[in-house]
């Protein structure tokens, strides 16, 4: 059975390669790197908790100890008292996408968190950008669906390193499912890696993974409006990639509104339109791409290095 | 549906917390959940009397208390209200909308035993 932070299907989710009936303490989550090997804060603070059992505030969310007897709006109760405890419901993962956002900091690897609704050419998005920039750049995959691994072995078909989750019932890659991944892929210091989340333009949103970018892939086979009828999604987005643009002779999409509907929920957003099949547009995404990654890794000691070696691998 | 692992996540709260301060029985839970907040309030109630069956939290009230959202309009220079994400600024009409609040999901407090 795999254990999740945030519950999402307790035991169904599947990572591969990954012990299957294990134990896991959230107490003790380490991706072998010194910087999360302590635990989170708040967790300690709660261990902690358990030895003072007065009064005990930990830092950031707030948590009060022996409040006492109910107050006012709960009259009458004899047994019961109130507890205030302030916590953010995605506290847990939250704390495990900081672990693996201080880890890939660490190794210098660009991550980015890809979104969209099942169909909008994720995959062949990946495979083509793989095949075009592998003698550039090292790049790894963390597949997520609920089920199958089709989309690990079409990313291991050219060439590079992916491993998949299956998350079973779960709609979406919580930040301790990739936490795992991380630890199995062991993504190369100064690479990029590539987190394709569950097909589905609601619930990924939400959770945090550790990326660096989250980016979104819309295919105009979808219609200009959904980033008026999903706004979560496009909100929480750093980039719009458009895909599918070698369609637009064939369908009714008008480009630039769908561009101002995103643009009303996410004013910053900036959008490449482009065709993984045709190839249109690529040469905008891929330059993103090296510039997004040279900016991340300014100031880290990767970047000496690579300045000696002629190919920046 | 990811109110069903927001649910779990608030059972794995409420069981860390029955150790930590030492009760057995959750009778109400309070959340505080943004207008903004990428959940429905009415999902969300029907995950948790799921998930929190045959646990110290069965049967509990749960109780939301919105709150309503708070943006910033760059033109206006000022704090406006929406009532979602894709609306303009009610007084100039523009997008350029900064959301500061009324994003939240959190549990604010308990009511145990």
């Amino acid at each position: 059975m795999m254990c999740t932070v945030c519950g999402c299907a307790d035991g169904e989710g599947r990572i591969e390669g990954h012990a299957a009936g294990h134990e896991h303490d959230p107490h003790h989550h380490d991706h072998g790197n010194d910087a999360s090997s302590s635990p989170p804060a708040e967790d300690a603070a709660i261990r902690d908790a358990t030895h003072r059992h007065d009064h005990v505030h930990a830092d950031g969310d707030h948590v009060h100890y022996g409040r006492g007897p109910a107050r006012a709006h709960a009259p009458g109760l004899s047994q019961a008292r109130m507890v205030q405890i302030e916590q953010d419901i995605l506290g847990k993962n939250d704390q495990y996408a900081a672990a693996n956002r201080r880890l890939l900091v660490q190794q210098g690897v660009l991550t980015l968190n890809l979104l969209s609704s099942p169909g909008s050419g994720k995959t062949s998005l990946l495979t083509r950008t793989l095949h075009d920039l592998q003698h550039e750049l090292t790049m790894t995959v963390i597949e997520g669906d609920q089920e199958t691994s089709n989309d690990a072995a079409r990313i291991r078909a050219t060439g590079a390193r992916a491993i998949q989750i299956n998350t079973g019932k779960g709609c979406h890659l919580d930040a301790h499912q990739v936490g795992h991944a991380i630890d199995q892929l062991q993504p190369e210091p100064g690479s990029v890696l590539f987190i394709e989340n569950v097909g589905n333009l609601v619930c990924p949103a939400a959770f945090d993974l550790g990326e660096a970018c989250k980016v979104a892939v819309l295919s105009i086979t979808e219609g200009e409006d959904k980033p008026l009828k999903y706004p979560d999604m496009f909100r929480a987005a750093d980039l719009l990639l458009l895909n599918k643009i070698d369609l637009l002779p064939h369908l009714r999409f008008d480009v630039e509104r769908c561009v101002d509907y995103a643009r009303r929920v996410n004013p910053g957003l900036q959008v490449f339109e482009l065709s993984a099949i045709s190839g249109e547009g690529l040469n905008d995404w891929y330059a993103w791409l090296r510039a997004t990654r040279a900016a991340r890794l300014v100031g880290h000691p990767l970047m000496h290095e690579m300045a000696e070696t002629p190919d920046g691998r | 549906m990811h109110e069903m692992s927001l649910c779990e996540s608030i059972l794995r709260t409420l069981e860390e917390q029955a150790l930590a301060q030492r009760y057995k029985r959750v009778k109400t839970v309070w959340l505080e959940i943004g207008q903004l907040a990428c959940v429905e309030p009415s999902a969300l109630a029907f995950s948790y009397e799921v998930v929190t069956r045959g646990t110290l939290a069965d049967g509990s009230r749960l109780e939301i208390v919105p709150v309503a959202a708070s943006t910033w309009c760059m033109q206006c220079s000022a704090e406006v209200r929406i009532d979602a994400l894709a609306q303009p600024c009610p007084h100039c009409g523009s997008y350029q909308l900064q959301v500061t609040g009324g994003d939240q999901m959190r549990i604010k407090e308990l009511e145990v035993e």
